[in-house]
């Protein structure tokens, strides 16, 4: 597939995404549009538009530094502990520090993302052997239990419906000033794409990077703080995209291979289409009500990646 | 040259490798033999800076390993590990080009494309250069790794078990690049081989490990002798000068 179709895609859905919705707006309305229509535009479609693009990069790019440090292509933000432990963090701040400003919360949640993280890359550490199922399965169980800690600690303090109205993505919520901390991780994935050869090289493994002269350890931390910091963003400001970071890293690597530097802008790129189209249909499948995006991601995203799994059993 | 003085390195009980003091003459290939278990992967590990030693000393043209910036070294010793748990979706060509990150850093000149098509040339890889290697078979894999490195064009190149996963034909391909790449560029190249015929057919010097320790060293028609490998393999091992070659029959 051609970076062309993905940006003609890109656009086309841009495009529509931003005449869908309740308050009726069509495009040969943009040279004559009315009060309510500016603010219609600029309040809720534009913010929500970008909010989209952002996110659906976002979560796409962190699975795919996720899965090159971890070595492994079943791995994600959602799918082995950094988001559960984003939503952790979130939770005792909201506990904790009950007037904290979005940013601090961001703060929080990012520093026990980082944390789960790099607690679960030590545990991948740990073990001798190396199935790349079976690593996938540890990533969601770890991710259980601390989403256990969570569901307990917020059913003790009454905080069940806010915790869950984070954990499910929802763009409806997206409007002009409650949006933009999902602009921090605009920088984050810049420096992804500016690292990408040394991401490629930690994807081989320690003793491949160290003879090409890579310190190790330090990318890998880049690299985890990436993946965090983006997760934790998107969760707060968004929801969890449940699959996004799997499915979008592994249909790109079918076609492209793992070499970053090429594969990364699709990774993007596809990530931001697949979450336009999955917000349309959520937007028009019910109208004038809205499916959430947690749900049609999720619902998509698994059958995705059941087929992956199912076509190409051996790989990883 | 490549110095390694008292090097230690231990683990669990009674394993790892024991005040190792050994120097690699520069311009040659030397061999590393011994039974399994022996240490020829640690120690080739440690003078590498891909393993930390317990205690000793290790320099390459008198750059200490432990001590001189990984990236500064990359440009002077190349190592390949075995590579079987490599599987990433690149093609030979991209890997081949990684080569040179320790040089252009990603952004390859005039320069670098070639040393990256010779050594393509040289493993004779060109009609698989656009495959992704987890297509290729395990020989051709070994030889894409083993070309990355030849692109890496270090003064010294270290290889462990170089010929594992590859047929007769291959093999010998690749030690007579080796052999070329000291005779005619002055490289060294230190490896660990399992065949003592291929270490004695194509090596200068061999040293032979066991236990953890240096058995002996010295050049390769010293060692290649019935006794100094009963001393290594606890086996009797008949020599036979075949072409010039001394050839080791261990089969019977």
């Amino acid at each position: 597939m051609k970076l062309a179709y993905l940006w003609i895609a890109f656009l086309a859905l841009s495009i529509v995404s931003l005449f869908v919705g309740v308050t009726d707006l069509r495009p040969w309305d943009l040279f004559s549009m009315t009060e309510q229509q500016m603010q219609v535009m600029l309040v809720s479609r534009i913010p929500r538009l970008v909010s989209i693009w952002l996110a659906g990069i976002g979560m796409s790019v962190a699975g795919l530094l996720m899965q090159q440090l971890a070595r492994n292509k079943f791995v994600s933000p959602s799918t082995a502990g950094t988001t559960d432990a984003a939503s952790l963090g979130a939770l005792l701040s909201i506990l904790l520090v009950p007037n904290a400003p979005p940013l601090m919360k961001i703060a929080i949640a990012f520093v026990f993302a980082l944390i789960g993280t790099y607690a679960f890359m030590r545990i991948l550490d740990r073990i001798q052997y190396r199935e790349p199922i079976l690593i996938a399965l540890i990533g969601l169980m770890f991710g259980s239990v601390i989403g256990a800690v969570t569901t307990f600690l917020a059913l003790k303090y009454d905080l069940l419906n806010s915790i869950n109205s984070w954990l499910n993505g929802d763009f409806s919520v997206v409007l002009k000033g409650r949006y933009e901390t999902l602009y921090l991780s605009v920088p984050v994935i810049a420096i992804a794409y500016l690292f990408a050869n040394r991401f490629t090289i930690a994807g081989m493994g320690e003793h491949f990077a160290t003879n090409l002269g890579l310190h190790y350890r330090r990318v890998v931390s880049i690299g985890l703080v990436i993946v965090a910091l983006v997760s934790s963003v998107v969760l707060l400001t968004i929801g969890s995209l449940p699959f996004l970071g799997l499915i979008i890293t592994n249909l790109v690597s079918l076609y492209r291979g793992d070499d970053l530097k090429s594969s990364l802008p699709h990774t993007a790129l596809l990530g931001a289409v697949f979450v336009l189209g999955c917000d349309i249909i959520g937007r028009i499948a019910i109208f004038p009500y809205e499916i959430p995006i947690g749900l049609t991601v999720g619902v998509l995203g698994s059958a995705i990646f059941l087929y992956l799994l199912l076509r190409r059993p051996s790989y990883a | 040259m490549i110095d390694v003085r008292n090097v230690t390195k231990r683990y669990g009980a009674g394993q790892g490798i024991h005040d190792i003091h050994v120097r690699i003459a520069k311009g040659r290939i030397t061999s590393l033999i011994g039974p399994n278990g022996a240490g020829k992967s640690t120690l080739l590990s440690i003078m590498s800076r891909l393993l930390p030693m317990d205690a000793g000393e290790v320099s390459i043209d008198g750059l200490n390993v432990v001590q001189t910036d990984s990236e500064r070294l990359a440009r002077t010793v190349s190592i390949l590990k075995q590579t079987n748990d490599i599987n990433v979706r690149l093609t030979i060509q991209q890997l081949v080009e990684f080569g040179r990150f320790p040089h252009s850093r990603g952004r390859l000149t005039s320069e670098d494309k070639q040393q990256v098509e010779e050594a393509i040339q040289y493993m004779e890889l060109e009609p698989l250069r656009n495959q992704y290697l987890d297509k290729l078979s395990g020989g051709q894999r070994q030889r894409a790794f083993i070309a990355m490195v030849l692109a890496q064009n270090t003064e010294y190149i270290l290889l462990d078990e170089p010929l594992n996963n590859l047929d007769m034909k291959h093999s010998v391909q690749i030690m007579k690049v080796l052999r070329r790449l000291t005779d005619e560029l002055g490289r060294t190249v230190v490896l660990v081989l399992h065949d003592i015929n291929f270490a004695s057919c194509y090596s200068d010097a061999i040293v032979a490990m066991k236990e953890g320790r240096i058995v002996r060293e010295g050049p390769t028609n010293e060692m290649i002798d019935s006794a100094v490998l009963k001393g290594v393999y606890d086996m009797d091992i008949p020599i036979h000068l075949i072409d010039g070659n001394k050839i080791c029959v261990y089969f019977s």
